[in-house]
This record gives C-alpha cells, structure tokens and sequence, in this order.
C-alpha cells in the first residue's frame, strides 16, 4: 500500500470519525515522523499534517475527499469539522458557514443580533449598519401597507446612507 | 515582568479574604473573549502560527499598565505541577494548561487579572474580585480591552459581535460567574430545586471547578450562559439579582435550620471542628466538606469571624498541586492525606471550640440554675 504523500510503502495507517464516517490515511515512516503523526502530545490534526500552508489540502484530507461540504475560503476549514469539534477555524468562517452557524444561535442565545460593546474604531459603521437594518424593516413594512409615499422617502433614505458610506476611504 | 514562580509564592488579593460582603458569594469573575481579525483561532492554527500570534499578543498584554510589575510566562516554560497550581487558584483554564508551546498567560502583580493568550481564543482576558462585585471585575477587565482595541484590530461583526472560536461565546464574548457557598442550602435538602430554577433562566451552575466538576465543599458556580443578545449590563445585572436571591435563599435556610434542628447543626459544625483539629490523614473531598461546615460555623458566630478568612485560605491551600509547592516535592496520594492534615491542624491549632448556637445556649442557661440548686 502505497503513502498518501509520497511513493513510499505504507506503513502508519491513521483513523478519525468525521462526522461519523470513518476516514483512513496512510503514511510512510518517514512521512509520519516528518509530520509527526506518532507524536501523541500533537496538537491539532491539520498542523500536524501539513505545517504550515496548504490549509485548503489538510482541509480536503481530514474532512476526506468526498467530503462535500462548505469549506473556508480562508483558512481551509470545513463544515463537517464543524459538527465534530464545534469550533470554528478562524473569524472568516462566519461568513462562509453563516446560514448553518444563523440557524444554531436561537437555542444557544438570548438573541441573535449583538447588543453591547462595539469596539471604539468600528461605532459609527455599527451604528450605521444598525440604521440600515432599521430602515429596511421599515421600507418592508411601508410596502407591505401600500403606503408607496414613506416607502420613497425611506428609500431615499437608505440610499443616501449607502452612498455616504461608499464615498467614505 | 517576573516569572510565575514568584507568583505562586504569594496569595491573591482575593484569597486574602479582604473586605467581603455577606460570606455566601466568595468571589466573582468576568472574562472576555477576543479573536485577531487576521489569524486562525489557536485550536486550528499550526504552530508556527500560534508562535507567531503569541509573539504579537504577549508584548501588547505586557505593556498594559495593570501589568506593571506582573507575572508572565509561556506555558511551555512550566512543569506540570506549576501550571496546576495556577489552575487551583483560577488564574489559567485547565484547557489552557494542556497547552504548551504558543500559549503564554500574563496575570498583574495582585493576581486580580489574568490574560490568557492563545487558549481557545487568541485572548482570555479574566478579573476576579471578592465577594458579589462584577461591576469591578469588569471595570478591570474591559479597562484591558479597551486599551489593547487601541492597538489590535479584533474580529467584530456587526450583528454577531465580537467572533470567538466557539459560537456560545459570540456577541459580547463576556462569561460572568460568582462563586457560592451553600451549605445551607445543601443540609436543608433545597438545593436541586433552587439549582433547577436558576438553570431554567438559562443561567450555569457547576461544581467548584467549573466545567463538569462535582460540587466540593457546597460550592457552586452560577454564571450566564447566553453572551448574544444583551448588553454586558444587562447580563451583569440579571446575574446578579438571581444571585442575591438564591443568597437570601441560603440566609433563610440557615435561619430555619437553626430554629428547626439546632442539634443536627451544633453536631454538623461540631464534629467538623474536632475531625478537622485531630485529624492525622485526610481526603481533599472530606477535607473541604468539613471546611465548608467549619466557615458555617464561623458565619453563625460558633467560631470567631475570622475563621472565614482561614477556611477560605486552606480552601486553596489544601488542593493537590497546592500541596505539593508547599512540600516542595511530588507527594503520593497517603502522603498528600497526611501533609494535609497536618496544615489544617496548624493554622487550626489556636481555634477555641465552637460556642453553639443561641437556643442551646439558652436552654443551658436556664437548666443551669436548676442543677446549681439540685447541687
């Protein structure tokens, strides 16, 4: 049996549940001492595989290549590790497994949308994004009324914030 | 910035037993969680990463003025037995401490605030105050984060929050968690139903350990368990008025126990206070269990007031890791038994036996002047 990295014989031959299914990977000696799989104080699968670099490839390894879940664009994680670990790989994830995270945050939390401190640099984009947010419900509502008149100003509204936010450097 | 092992040379201020309020809370805490917007979380970082995290964080965390004179240290520079001492006294989490390389913890000069770098998140950032007071622990707390945002740019999103490694920490990444004693509670058989009523509003409790632990010694750890959805205040605020309560809870129980069955509590507080004074071996479980009966007598006025303030000090002391700086070796199970009775009898030795409770006392007053006659 041949090393999934190198050509080498295969002789360490590494297991993990992901997501119930199992996952197998085969090494050489060489390739698992290089990379450390037989060093039990190792700290995560990923860094112990690939060092540095090659996130998306740890990625696709670990989560097993017909993994068909989302993975993240920018630090390789996936959402099948997810499920497994319920940790996140880095602040990016949010974005690419949103709805899936969206959906989890009613039965952990009081709400779903932050209320508290923003950080000092950031307030005034908060506090736009918040009047945003407003507004748009508002803009629903107003059509849903048929009452087109607020719905125009409202709209104006949203605009002129919109483009003063996209003029800002 | 000085090594830990000048730190675990020394109490916290908050173990010192300073200034405390109604004796129920022993201590409040408040951590913040806060994530790079750039770096991996350190859970799915490689190690050249985390190195290269913690070689940008620990600087910044040093160079706060709270800091000034503090304790810092990387994890991988401690033996085992030091990090353990450092997780008895609350300063790192035990997840931390199975960490080494490219996690480091800061802590100030009175072990007040603690900073841990690179443990689940790439900060932990922890104040601990005596008594029930979250008001300070997070004025200490958010002081720190206020002044690293000046130089770090955190993960925030707008309708999440501040991002963490876990999503039960989004939004305002702020646990606050206070410390009870409740043995009255306990003895009355209350305490599965005050504990189930705090958890439906949503709120943890946990043994004395945090995650997971058995309740020792009738302590327990009740804190917020959701961190999206209201502000730091109102969480704060919330906390604290179940607390007060299951506080007022635990004053009444006493109360009644004392009027109900003063001779189930003079016997409970009584025999605590000889096992514990002639005591030649004993377990840590049995150890804090009669502690716990030791600081109610004090509180009931059996012992003098003082006494709290020693039962809260051998609380820390008599743990394992604890014991073993003191002995200054590695100890086997028999011989940590012995060395901790043997520091309980000592800082023990000049304690008077209890003067019991006012209803006996009464009662003896009055059969005293019959017997005196009968004399």
């Amino acid at each position: 049996m041949q090393c999934d990295f190198c050509k080498n014989k295969a002789t360490v031959f590494l297991k993990q549940l992901v997501d119930g299914e199992m996952k197998k990977m085969r090494l050489c000696e060489d390739c698992a001492r290089e990379k450390g799989v037989t060093d039990p104080t190792a700290f995560s699968l990923a860094d112990t595989l690939l060092g540095d670099g090659d996130l998306e490839e740890a990625g696709k390894i670990i989560g097993g290549p017909d993994d068909g879940g989302l993975i993240c664009p920018v630090c390789g994680f996936s959402f099948s590790k997810f499920q497994q670990v319920g940790r996140l790989g880095c602040s990016e994830c949010y974005g690419t497994f949103r709805d899936e995270i969206q959906k989890r945050l009613e039965s952990m939390h009081k709400g779903v949308v932050h209320v508290g401190r923003v950080p000092e640099g950031l307030l005034e984009a908060h506090e736009r994004q918040q009047r945003l947010e407003q507004l748009r419900g508002r803009l629903e509502q107003a059509i849903a009324a048929e009452n087109y008149e607020e719905a125009a100003g409202l709209r104006d509204e949203i605009q002129e914030i919109e483009g003063s936010a996209a003029t800002q450097p | 910035m000085m090594r830990f092992s000048t730190l675990l040379k020394y109490p916290a201020d908050w173990m010192a037993g300073e200034d405390k309020g109604v004796g129920v809370v022993l201590t409040s805490r408040v951590r913040l969680a806060r994530n790079l917007r750039d770096e991996p979380f350190p859970g799915w970082a490689t190690k050249e990463r985390r190195v290269a995290i913690l070689e940008r964080l620990k600087p910044e965390v040093e160079s706060l003025p709270e800091m000034k004179e503090g304790f810092s240290q990387e994890l991988d520079a401690l033996t085992s037995l030091q990090k353990q001492v450092l997780v008895e006294r609350h300063l790192i989490s035990r997840e931390q401490a199975a960490r080494g390389e490219g996690s480091a913890a800061v802590v100030n000069r009175k072990q007040a605030l603690s900073i841990m770098v690179n443990e689940e998140d790439h900060l932990r950032m922890q104040a601990i105050r005596p008594g029930l007071n979250f008001a300070e622990a997070y004025g200490l707390v958010s002081g720190a984060d206020l002044q690293l945002e000046a130089a770090l740019d955190f993960a925030f999103d707008h309708e999440l929050g501040y991002l963490s490694a876990c999503p039960t920490n989004l939004g305002t990444g702020m646990r606050a968690s206070a410390m009870l004693h409740l043995p009255g509670l306990v003895l009355s058989d209350q305490i599965g139903q005050v504990l189930q009523a705090v958890a439906k509003l949503q709120l943890a409790v946990r043994g004395f350990f945090g995650e997971g632990t058995e309740s020792l010694g009738n302590l327990f750890q009740i804190s917020n368990q959701s961190t999206l959805g209201e502000s730091e205040e109102t969480i704060m605020r919330r906390l604290e008025r179940v607390i007060e309560q299951v506080a007022t809870h635990e004053v009444n129980a006493r109360q009644k126990l004392l009027e109900d069955d003063p001779d189930m509590v003079n016997d409970r507080v009584g025999r605590a206070y000889g096992n514990l004074r002639h005591a030649y071996v004993i377990a840590s479980k049995e150890a804090l269990n009669l502690l716990s009966l030791l600081r109610l007598g004090a509180e009931m006025e059996f012992f003098p007031t003082a006494t709290v303030e020693v039962c809260d000090a051998l609380l820390m002391e008599i743990q394992p890791a604890h014991l073993q700086l003191h002995a200054g070796r590695k100890l086997s199970p028999e011989e940590r038994d012995a060395i901790r009775a043997e520091i309980i009898r000592s800082r023990l030795q000049s304690l008077e036996p209890p003067v019991m409770s006012r209803q006996q006392e009464g009662r003896t007053e009055n059969e005293r002047p019959e017997k005196l006659d009968d004399l």
